[in-house]
């Protein structure tokens, strides 16, 4: 087991025929993910090293059976093509694409929530199961099939402390990067949730920066509702208030957000917080 | 962005919005001029992207246009949370009744927008948020129906005990909610709409933040932009696809990811280093982008040493060791550097690098330290730069 995706993931890439796309969308094959074809627009009927084009999702959806869509277009066109997706059929959208407008992502967001459909994103790295199927942009070389579960806001901070995991000797089940926008999809409670019920999943490590409330909540829902254990690391605890810190989401305002906020907050109930990323790798080996 | 009190009065205005007439000052000249056409009393208020503006001494009452004058030259040299001050608003005063909060926000919780009212107007809503939670009153917006007429009266039922006097000031709240999507803001904030002593309701003071997601598709708000001291070089690192945000430390950091950026920066300050700055390179580390990044941060002038943490993932670390050694070499830097690479290649980089003067690491901690003892030794030596 693993969570969200795993050998049964048929993917469709959104925009295979750009740099990123295709770049990706040959990276995910090699490991093993069921790319079954992609979609740019005006291009379906060509093919990209064996792996027929689309021009739209819901086709590929009728002729591949897909059941999950990664997007890397252009952030002016990646509001349709999220929507595109969504009224697809398909059950998955991972969306790469950063600079989504907000407004336009609560608008995507309500429109998924009465389709049943689940967003990963945007602005992050996508999602893996080690040994089964990646869905992202992550580099494959550092995983190995474990036991960790894996939610983070972050992209490469994800990759250094997965590597501590690995070094550990330990593996993850599945690692979900789930984005650094104020608004995104899948949150951290939705991802706790699931890996508190996949039986491979041992231990989980939430990944979390300055800005919002997400950690907080995430804090609370762990206290009342998770068993397995949990171990935190919190970026920016020496960012400087009032500047968004690379990320949209990522940014202390009115006084709220900050990191000290959310390792007290963690603290209080129970969950330890490493203080530095190599710590991740010696708490969780303690843990499992 | 944030939008200066004057300009989100602008925008408001423009809406509708009954707003406080003002006008905006860079001299104490022309602030007396404009309290003398107003006929006093005046406001005279600092244009800065900080709040606190009243404590700091940035907002003050004038009875003449000789006041007027004397507070703008005082206001005008102020610094407010190291933010000089460049512009006065001068703003007709207005007896005042009663203060009310009126805000349209992005949840991201509920990922939708909030619509905040509360009778508790005039202070700092966070802190009304923490004492009398109670007080404020909560509307979130379907986004994709939008602000329903029935809810806009709801909100403002909730403002105004006077049923009649409610319904003919519905439509702030409708308009507020409108200015909100139509220049996709992440906050529009009226605080405090204040009821005159004649019964009126006025915006007194105005706050927008705007999405940055969302500039491209607004040209005509991003020439709103006012950067503050130091700002132009976030805005030339952006237009580099970098993000970049100088600070006080002296040792500069190049890193791949805002996350691990930020990270970077935390580990310097735990082993008793201080950052330079923030710099994140996006997902790419090509060459490029590493000349791009060295010379914003150095025109800064604090770096002592310069750190470079780069998980490559994907990325060929290889080519981006030469390209580090390439550009280095270039620009003739002389600084001392530590250049720590993971991922595709990076058994090669060692060999790449051993004939210069970089220093090579292959963890962060282990970078790190090295970067901060090299800068004990720059220090023990009286190295110049």
């Amino acid at each position: 087991m693993s969570i969200i995706i795993d050998k049964n993931t048929r993917v469709c890439v959104q925009g295979i025929t750009g740099r990123e796309g295709s770049f990706h969308a040959a990276r995910m094959i090699e490991y093993g993910t069921k790319v079954l074809c992609g979609v740019t627009p005006a291009k379906g009927g060509t093919d990209l090293n064996g792996i027929p084009v689309y021009d739209t999702v819901r086709e590929a959806v009728e002729k591949e059976e897909v059941n999950t869509t990664i997007i890397f277009v252009p952030s002016k066109f990646a509001t349709d093509a999220l929507f595109e997706a969504g009224d697809s059929g398909v059950k998955l959208v991972v969306c790469i694409t950063e600079g989504v407008p907000v407004l336009d992502t609560a608008k995507v967001l309500k429109f998924y929530s009465e389709k049943d459909v689940l967003l990963v994103g945007p602005n992050c790295p996508g999602l893996i199961s080690p040994g089964k199927s990646k869905v992202g942009i992550l580099p494959s070389n550092i995983f190995k099939k474990g036991r960790i579960g894996v939610i983070s806001r972050s992209g490469t901070l994800t990759y250094e402390l997965v590597l501590h995991i690995t070094n550990q000797g330990l593996g993850e089940s599945t690692c979900i990067g789930i984005g650094g926008d104020p608004l995104i999809g899948l949150k951290f409670i939705d991802c706790l949730k699931m890996f508190e019920q996949d039986p491979e999943t041992e231990a989980i490590l939430l990944v979390g920066e300055i800005g919002g409330h997400d950690e907080e909540n995430a804090a609370d829902f762990i206290k009342d509702n998770i068993s397995k254990p949990v171990v935190s690391f919190i970026a920016g605890k020496t960012s400087p208030p009032g500047k968004r810190m690379g990320h949209a989401g990522a940014i202390i305002s009115g006084g709220s957000g900050t990191a000290k906020e959310k390792i007290e907050k963690f603290n209080s109930v129970g969950i330890k917080v490493a203080s530095e990323p190599e710590e991740v790798g010696e708490l969780l080996k303690g843990m499992v | 962005m944030n939008l200066h009190e004057y300009q989100a009065k602008e925008l408001m205005k423009k809406y509708g919005l009954p707003v406080q007439e003002g006008r905006i000052a860079t001299t104490p000249e022309q602030a007396k001029k404009i309290a003398e056409d107003y006929m006093c009393p005046v406001m005279v208020k600092a244009q800065v992207h900080t709040g606190g503006r009243g404590k700091a001494g940035g907002v003050k009452y004038a009875k003449t246009p000789n006041e007027a004058e004397k507070h703008a030259s005082k206001i005008i040299n102020l610094k407010i949370k190291h933010l000089p001050v460049k512009k006065v608003l001068l703003a007709k005063a207005i007896d005042i009744e009663k203060e009310y909060y009126l805000a349209v926000i992005m949840d991201r919780d509920k990922k939708s927008p909030l619509i905040m009212a509360s009778r508790e107007g005039g202070m700092d809503i966070e802190e009304v948020a923490r004492e009398k939670p109670n007080a404020i009153n909560k509307l979130w917006v379907d986004p994709v129906y939008g602000l329903l007429p029935h809810q806009a009266k709801q909100v403002a039922f909730s403002l105004f005990d006077n049923k009649i006097f409610a319904l003919k000031n519905t439509k702030i709240v409708s308009t507020l909610y409108q200015l909100f999507i139509d220049c996709d803001a992440q906050i529009t904030e009226i605080n405090p709409l204040a009821l005159s002593t004649q019964g009126k309701l006025w915006v007194t003071d105005a706050k927008i933040v705007l999405d940055d997601n969302s500039l491209a598709r607004h040209p005509e708000l991003e020439g709103l932009r006012d950067p503050d001291p130091g700002e132009e070089k976030e805005l030339e690192a952006k237009d580099a696809g970098l993000s970049y945000i100088p600070l006080t430390g002296n040792i500069g950091c190049v890193v791949n990811g805002a996350g691990l950026a930020m990270a970077t920066m935390d580990l310097i300050k735990k082993y008793g280093g201080e950052p330079a700055n923030f710099l994140d390179t996006g997902g790419s580390s090509s060459p490029e982008k590493v000349e791009k990044a060295l010379s914003i941060l150095l025109s800064d002038k604090n770096a002592r040493v310069i750190l470079f943490n780069i998980f490559g993932g994907m990325t060929r670390c290889d080519d981006v060791a030469k390209g580090i050694l390439k550009t280095t070499r270039a620009m003739n830097l002389k600084l001392p550097i530590v250049v720590r690479l993971t991922g595709t290649n990076d058994k090669e980089v060692k060999n790449i690098l051993k004939d210069s003067p970089i220093d090579y690491v292959t963890s962060m901690r282990e970078g790190v330290i090295k970067t901060i003892e090299l800068l004990e030794e720059g220090r023990e030596k009286g190295e110049e730069r």
